[in-house]
């Protein structure tokens, strides 16, 4: 990538050194209101490890803690007992290399900024100059396929191109990681096919890992190199999927594949099981 | 001491806290000119800025109050009562006295008091509204405090501030402060606990400092609602700076009032109230252009949630 972006004081300078896996989640068990009447516990026990490049998908019936999960993946919620590392160091609050997109991009995205600004924020935050902000902020609007809506504010958008707004502005300060909440189901289906590929191929571009949470068993066994199972709640992991299927990925081609078809009945087996 | 009917300060000095963020005050005094805000917004939003056909429509609907002055003119012309004097004297004694004569010092006096006043109230009820939000537990416990205070009409305590200040501006911005520091407050302080959690989820991801997070995130979010707090404040702010001129005062817009008054200069007490709400009017108006800057990307992003 031609723009460096400096790596922040205290993160180790070779992102995902040696061949440990990027995200390791290991016996991860998240309760609310640990100690009230009112206690739930949301998640069980869950472990599994993310490799450097990856592209993981977590699916599982609904509310079966998806978003808990994601957002002790993210730092953002601390798990009850277990760990969570990211390159290696365990997690404290959200780490520097790491990006979160969230589902609902009229909630994430800053109303009162324009589409330039509200890519900027991050770079601003790591104290990146301003020429090479926008260079970068044109780079990444341009690698999500919005071209000139920069000095657009995000209302004045539609739902898709909102998402990609959030996408662009998740990489722009370049993470090792993605970490996605559903981030296609707020948008109508010929959009969504559109964000998946753009997903994909922007993983492909940027070399970076994506961990995905979707109720969506289609769209995961499309997306994903392997699929995280979860039970309904208090989860465990039911299964790992590895998902087998040639890169690069075609909408058509892809789905329509005998072994698409397989992956999809067994996935859909392992999550409407327990119903 | 007499209080002109027409500053009823216990009654208005009492603003209801603001709930909703996306209602910016209309019960305005001042500004109940014909338009809710929320139709001044829709009409003037980016989207459909106009041209100069754009302009003659908003004058347009000034009609009606162009008809009630020619009304005013035509039938007090040939008036002989001492408390209707014709219009047209007014406008002469306004011109008179508040544009040739030396009437403008107790403007200035006044205007003064409000802008210090104002500012002070504004700056503080951002500020406090922005601690009691940041420190949870200690609004909690200050609430009901503040709460208890907050209902004490401010006209109630004059005789108190009077007594501990004296007379003179430090009293009459002190009692602008007092009065106007609520609305502000409490719509700050409502406005950043609707902040969308996501968005401050959002900001943590983005890795903001706690200090970046107010500054780019609460303060914006809840922009709408201070703004409304704000305007609400400026109309209370007004009022009071007329109330702290009618007691023990030498100067300023309130003061000429009573004293035309006192002195049975009725055609001049008018021209004391015409140039109050003149200012009111001209104050109210600088609002809503600063307020059209400040929130609007908030009056484009509903004009399109209203269209869709």
């Amino acid at each position: 990538m031609s723009h460096a972006v400096p790596t922040p004081a205290g993160t180790p300078a070779q992102p995902g050194t040696g061949e440990g896996p990027v995200l390791s989640v290991s016996a991860l068990r998240k309760a609310y209101n640990v100690g009230k009447p009112s206690e739930r516990l949301a998640i069980s026990d869950v472990s599994f490890d993310v490799a450097k490049g990856e592209f993981v998908c977590v699916v599982g019936p609904s509310g079966a803690g998806k978003t808990t999960l994601l957002r002790c993946l993210s730092g953002l919620l601390h798990p009850t007992t277990g760990e969570v590392r990211f390159e290696g160091t365990p997690l404290q609050a959200v780490p520097d290399r790491l990006s979160v997109v969230f589902q609902d991009y009229s909630r994430s995205l800053f109303p009162w900024l324009t589409v330039s600004k509200n890519v900027a924020v991050p770079l601003k935050v790591a104290g990146v100059a301003k020429e090479q902000r926008e260079a970068r902020i044109s780079e990444v609007l341009h690698a999500v396929g919005l071209g000139d809506v920069g000095k657009s504010y995000p209302w004045q958008l539609s739902g898709g191109m909102q998402q990609r707004v959030a996408i662009a502005r998740a990489l722009a300060h370049q993470p090792d990681m993605l970490l996605m909440d559903e981030p296609f189901a707020s948008v109508d289906a010929q959009t969504r096919f559109d964000l998946e590929d753009l997903i994909l191929q922007v993983r492909a571009q940027f070399g970076i890992t994506v961990v995905l949470v979707t109720h969506d068993i289609d769209e995961a066994v499309y997306l994903a190199d392997r699929v995280v199972v979860l039970s309904s709640p208090p989860s465990v992991v039911e299964e790992i999927v590895t998902v087998p299927l040639a890169r690069p990925r075609d909408q058509l081609v892809t789905r329509s594949s005998e072994t698409f078809g397989q992956l999809r009945r067994h996935l859909m087996e392992l999550v409407t099981a327990h119903h | 001491m007499t209080t002109p009917p027409r500053f009823e300060a216990p009654s208005l000095a009492r603003p209801e806290p603001t709930g909703s963020a996306d209602v910016p005050s209309t019960s305005d005094p001042v500004v109940a000119a014909g338009t809710t805000p929320s139709q001044q917004f829709t009409a003037r939003s980016p989207r459909r800025r106009g041209g100069p056909l754009q302009r003659l429509k908003g004058l347009w609907r000034l009609w009606f109050f162009a008809l009630v002055l020619v009304l005013w003119w035509v039938l007090s012309a040939d008036s002989t009562s001492t408390f209707f004097p014709p219009l047209q004297n007014i406008v002469q004694r306004l011109w008179e006295t508040w544009v040739v004569g030396e009437a403008r010092s107790d403007l200035y006096s006044s205007l003064r008091h409000f802008a210090i006043g104002y500012t002070i109230a504004g700056v503080l009820g951002v500020a406090i509204g922005a601690l009691l939000w940041k420190f949870q537990r200690v609004g909690h416990a200050v609430s009901p405090v503040l709460y208890f205070v907050y209902v004490i009409p401010t006209a109630a305590l004059l005789p108190a501030i009077v007594a501990i200040m004296g007379i003179g501006s430090p009293m009459k911005i002190t009692i602008v402060v007092l009065a106007a520091v609520w609305p502000t407050m409490l719509n700050t302080l409502d406005g950043m606990r609707g902040i969308d959690p996501i968005k401050l989820d959002t900001a943590k991801v983005l890795h903001m400092s706690p200090l970046t997070t107010v500054r780019s995130v609460v303060l914006p979010g809840a922009m709408p609602q201070i703004m409304a707090g704000l305007r609400h404040s400026l109309s209370i702010a007004v009022i009071m700076m007329v109330v702290s001129e009618l007691i023990a005062s030498t100067e300023g817009i309130g003061f000429f009032i009573l004293e035309a008054q006192q002195r049975f200069a009725i055609t001049t007490m008018w021209t004391g109230i015409i140039v109050l709400a003149l200012v009111g009017s001209a104050l109210t108006f600088l609002f809503i252009a600063v307020e059209r800057v400040v929130l609007g990307w908030y009056i484009g992003a509903r004009a399109v949630e209203q269209k869709g």
